[in-house]
C-alpha cells in the first residue's frame, strides 16, 4: 500500500499550546471541537445528575424548584447544542478532508472561527448561572410566554445570544463542509466512491444550511419580544405563540437529523472494517441518507399535535414515512454483518449497541408519530425515553465508537481494549437501566420536566430505578477517561492502519502530517485502502 | 477521465501547500472556492428572512381590529395605511416621505455593482474602482435614507410596540438594514483592494461574490418593498 512520507517539519518557532490556539489545521480543528464537547459533556451530565437525584425519591430532597428548572434546561441545551451538534461536527472536521484526499478544509480560518464561536457561545450560555435569577429555565425549547420577559430573566438571553453564536458556527461550518466536499476531492474521488461518512456529513451541512438561519429568526423574534417591546409571541397584543413553536421546530426537527446522520456515517466506517466485508447497499444507503434528509423538512409539526394548530395526517404520515429510509439503513447495516468476519474490537460493539438501541429508539418514536397515541403520551416520560434512545443510545454510542475507531489515527496510539470494554458494558447496562423505566413512567402518566411527586403515584420505585442507572452511566465515564489518559501516554503504537481500514485516512500516517498526503493510493472505488492493500487496482 | 492518469503519480509536497488545485480533480472547472461559499451563505441568508417573513404572513393574517363596530381582518392596522403609501412624498404631518428615492438608489446600486464587475473583467481598472465608489456611496445613502424614515416613522407613531405591525416592519426592514450596512463595509474592501491594484480579470472571486451578495440583499429590499408599501395599495382599492 502506498507509503506516507512526512513533509519537513515547520519551523518550530511557536510553542505548543500557542499552535493550537491559531492552528487553521482541521485535524488540530478537529481534536480541539472533541475536547470542547466533552467538557460539555460532562457539564450537561453533571446537570442530567442533579436532575435525577431530585427525582430519585418524592419531596425536595437537594435543590429548589427554580434550580431544577434551570438544571433540566441547561442539561439539554449543553448535551444539544454543545455536545452532540458539535462533536460530530468535530468528526467530520478531521476525517472529512481525509476522506476525500484533501489537505485541508476549503476555509481554513472561517473552520477556526467556527470552532471558537462555540466554547464562547457556550460560556455566554452557561454564565447564565451567575446572573440574578439564574441561567435560562423554561426548557431547552425555550416556549413563549414563559420564555417572554415577564416569566424569566437575564439567563434567557444570555441562553439566545450563546444560542445565535452556536448556531453561526454552524451554519459556517456547513458551507465550509459543502464547499470541501464540492470542491476539494482528489482525483478519482466521484461522489459514488466517497465513503458514506462524506455522504453523511453532505446531507447534514444542506440540513444546518437550511434550518439553522430559521432557528436563528426565532431566537431574535424572541429577543426583540423581550428586550425591545415587540408583540410576535405576545398574544395580548395580536401575537402568536404557536408560531414560536412553528419557526423552532421548522430547525429542530431537522436537528435530529443533524445529530443522527453522521452518527450514522460514523457506524457505516465501523461495521464494513470490523465485519471485513464491505458496506452492504452503498448506493441504497445514500439514498436513503437523503430522502432522510429531504423528509425532515416536513414533520416538525409533529412536535406540535396537541396544539391543535397544526394538519395532523400530513405531519403523522410523513413522520411513519421517515421510518421506511431509516429502515433501509437497518437492514444495510445487518446485511453487512451477516456472515462477516466479526472482530469484537470495542468500536463494533459500540456500533452494535447503536444497531440495537437505536432500533428501539425507532420504534418507540413510532408510537409518538400516531396521533391519537401522542395526545396520550405528549410530555410524559416516554418523550423523554424515546429522545434519549435516539440521541443517547443512537448518537452518543456512535460518538463513543468513533472516539475508540479514531483515536489511533488521531493520536498515533490505540487506546486499551479491556478498558474500552468494560466501559462499554458499563455505559450499556446504565442507559437501559436509566432510560427504558421512563417507558413505563410516561405510560403511568409521569409528566415531563416536574421536580416532585406524589408518593402515592406509582412511579417511586421505577424513578428509584432510573436514578441508579443514571449513575452508573456516569460511572462508565471513569475508564473511559483513564483509557485516555494512559493510552496518550503508553498506548499501543499504532501504525497508519491499525484496523485494516478501507478508507483515506488509513492511508496516511498516524497522526497525519499537515496537509495529510504526500500522495495518494489510485482511488477506483469507495474503499481506496482496501484496494491498495489487495492489489485490486494492480490491473489497471 | 485524465483524472485516473493523475492519480498514480505522486504528487510533490509543495504542490499539495501551495496550489489545493493540484490534486483538485473536480474543482478546476465552474463556479470558483469563495463564490461556491458566498452562494451558500446566501441560501442561509434566504432561509433566515423565510423565518421573518413567515412570522409577518402569520401574523397579518391573525390580525383583526374593530372597525365600524364588528372585528374586521384588516392590514395594514387603519392609522398606519396612509404613511406607508410610497407614492405620497411628504406625510400627513408635512415630514418627508423618502422610501421610494431610497428604493431607486438601492436598485440603481445593483447595476452599478454590476458594472463593476464586468469592468474587472475586461481588466478595466478605473471604471471598476469608479463602479465600486459609486455602489459605496449609493448603499450609504441608502441607509442614511433609511434612518431618515425610520426618525419620521417613529415621529408619527409608529415603533416596534405598535401592534404586531410595527413589530414585523422593524424587524424586517431592520436587518434588511442591518444586511445592508454588511454589504457596505464588503464593498468598501473590495474598494480599497481594488484602488491598491489586487484584482485582475484573473483573479476577481472577491468582486464576484460581494456583488452576489449585494445583488441579494437588493432582492430582499424589493421583496420588502412589494409586500410592505405595494401590497396594501392593491387590497385597499381605489
Amino acid at each position: 500500500m502506498a507509503t506516507t512520507t512526512l513533509n519537513p517539519a515547520a519551523p518550530a518557532y511557536r510553542s505548543g499550546l500557542y499552535s493550537w490556539l491559531t492552528t487553521t489545521d482541521h485535524k488540530k480543528i478537529g481534536i480541539m471541537y472533541l475536547v470542547n464537547s466533552i467538557v460539555f459533556f460532562v457539564a450537561g451530565g453533571s446537570l442530567a445528575m442533579v436532575v435525577r437525584l431530585e427525582l430519585a425519591q418524592p419531596g425536595m430532597q437537594f435543590v429548589s424548584e427554580a434550580f431544577y428548572n434551570q438544571a433540566f434546561t441547561m442539561h439539554a441545551s449543553f448535551m444539544l447544542f454543545l455536545f452532540v451538534i458539535p462533536i460530530l461536527a468535530g468528526f467530520g472536521n478531521y476525517v472529512v478532508p481525509l476522506m476525500i484526499g484533501a489537505p485541508d478544509m476549503a476555509f481554513p480560518r472561517i473552520n477556526a472561527l467556527s470552532f471558537w464561536l462555540l466554547p464562547l457561545g457556550g460560556l455566554l450560555m452557561a454564565s447564565g448561572f451567575l446572573v440574578s435569577g439564574g441561567a435560562a429555565a423554561s426548557g431547552w425549547t425555550e416556549y413563549p410566554p414563559l420564555s417572554g420577559a415577564q416569566f424569566s430573566g437575564t439567563g434567557t438571553d444570555l441562553w439566545i445570544m450563546g444560542l445565535t453564536l452556536i448556531g453561526t458556527s454552524s451554519i459556517l461550518g456547513a458551507i465550509n463542509f459543502l464547499v470541501t466536499i464540492f470542491k476539494m476531492r482528489a482525483p478519482g474521488v466521484t461522489l459514488f466512491r466517497m465513503p458514506i461518512m462524506v455522504w453523511t456529513v453532505l446531507v447534514t451541512s444542506v440540513l444546518v444550511l437550511m434550518a439553522t438561519p430559521v432557528l436563528t429568526s426565532a431566537l431574535i423574534m424572541l429577543f426583540i419580544d423581550r428586550n425591545y417591546g415587540g408583540h410576535f409571541f405576545d398574544p395580548a397584543n395580536g401575537g402568536n405563540p404557536v408560531l414560536y413553536q412553528n419557526v423552532f421546530w421548522f430547525y429542530s426537527h431537522p436537528a435530529v437529523y443533524i445529530m443522527i446522520l453522521p452518527a450514522m456515517g460514523i457506524i457505516s466506517e465501523i461495521l464494513p472494517v470490523f465485519s471485513r466485508k464491505p458496506l452492504f447497499g452503498y448506493k441504497a444507503f445514500i439514498f436513503a441518507t437523503v430522502c432522510i434528509g429531504a423528509l425532515g423538512f416536513s414533520v416538525w409539526a409533529h412536535h406540535m399535535f396537541t396544539t391543535g394548530a397544526v394538519f395532523l395526517p400530513f405531519f403523522s404520515l410523513m413522520t411513519f414515512l421517515i421510518a421506511v429510509p431509516t429502515g433501509v439503513k437497518m437492514f444495510n447495516w445487518i446485511a453487512t454483518m451477516w456472515r462477516g468476519k466479526l472482530s469484537f474490537d470495542t468500536p463494533l460493539l459500540y456500533a452494535v449497541g447503536f444497531l440495537t438501541m437505536f432500533l428501539i429508539g425507532g420504534i418507540n418514536g413510532a408510537f409518538s408519530a400516531a396521533v391519537p397515541v401522542d395526545f396520550a403520551i405528549h410530555d410524559t416520560y416516554w418523550v423523554v425515553a424515546h429522545i434519549h434512545y435516539v440521541l443517547f443510545g443512537g448518537s452518543v454510542f456512535a460518538i463513543f465508537g468513533g472516539i475508540y475507531y479514531w483515536f489511533p489515527k488521531m493520536t498515533g496510539r490505540m487506546l486499551n481494549e479491556t478498558l474500552g470494554k468494560v466501559q462499554f458494558v458499563i455505559m450499556f447496562v446504565g442507559f437501559n437501566l436509566t432510560f427504558f423505566p421512563m417507558h413505563q413512567l410516561g405510560l403511568a402518566g409521569m409528566p415531563r420536566r416536574i421536580a416532585d411527586y406524589s408518593a402515592s403515584a406509582g412511579w417511586s420505585e421505577l424513578n428509584l430505578v432510573a436514578t441508579i442507572g443514571g449513575f452508573v452511566i456516569a460511572a462508565s465515564l471513569l475508564p473511559f477517561f483513564w483509557n485516555v489518559l494512559i493510552s496518550l501516554r503508553n498506548g499501543k503504537i499504532a501504525g497508519d492502519d491499525p484496523w485494516g481500514g478501507n478508507t483515506l485516512e488509513w492511508a496516511t500516517t498516524s497522526p497525519p502530517p499537515a496537509y495529510n498526503f504526500d500522495h495518494l493510493p489510485e482511488i477506483r472505488s469507495e474503499r481506496p485502502v482496501f484496494d491498495a492493500r489487495y492489489g485490486r487496482t494492480a490491473g489497471h | 477521465m485524465t483524472a485516473d492518469a493523475d492519480a498514480t503519480a505522486p504528487i510533490p509536497a509543495h504542490a499539495l501547500t501551495i496550489h489545493t488545485e493540484a490534486i483538485d480533480g473536480h474543482g478546476s472547472g465552474g463556479v470558483g472556492t469563495p463564490v461556491l461559499g458566498m452562494l451558500l451563505f446566501i441560501v442561509s441568508e434566504v432561509m433566515f428572512f423565510a423565518g421573518l417573513f413567515a412570522a409577518y404572513f402569520t401574523l397579518r393574517a391573525g390580525y383583526t381590529e374593530v372597525v365600524n363596530g364588528t372585528i374586521q381582518h384588516v392590514w395594514p392596522p387603519t392609522q398606519y395605511a396612509d404613511l406607508l403609501n410610497p407614492f405620497t412624498l411628504r406625510t400627513e404631518s408635512g415630514a418627508l416621505n423618502v422610501i421610494l428615492p431610497a428604493t431607486i438608489i438601492l436598485v440603481i446600486s445593483s447595476f452599478t455593482c454590476q458594472m463593476g464587475v464586468w469592468a474587472i473583467r475586461r481588466d478595466d481598472h478605473k471604471g471598476f474602482v469608479r463602479s465600486i465608489a459609486v455602489t459605496v456611496v449609493l448603499g450609504a445613502t441608502f441607509l442614511l435614507l433609511q434612518a431618515f424614515d425610520y426618525s419620521v416613522l417613529m415621529s408619527e407613531g409608529l415603533t416596534m410596540g405598535s401592534t404586531t405591525f410595527g413589530t414585523t416592519y422593524f424587524t424586517l426592514t431592520g436587518f434588511h438594514g442591518a444586511h445592508v450596512f454588511g454589504g457596505v463595509l464588503m464593498l468598501s474592501v473590495v474598494l480599497y483592494r481594488g484602488m491598491a491594484g489586487q484584482f485582475t480579470s484573473k483573479h476577481y472571486d472577491m468582486v464576484e461574490a460581494t456583488s452576489l451578495y449585494w445583488h441579494f440583499v437588493d432582492i430582499v429590499w424589493i421583496f420588502l418593498f412589494s409586500i410592505l408599501y405595494l401590497a396594501p395599495l392593491l387590497g385597499r382599492g381605489a
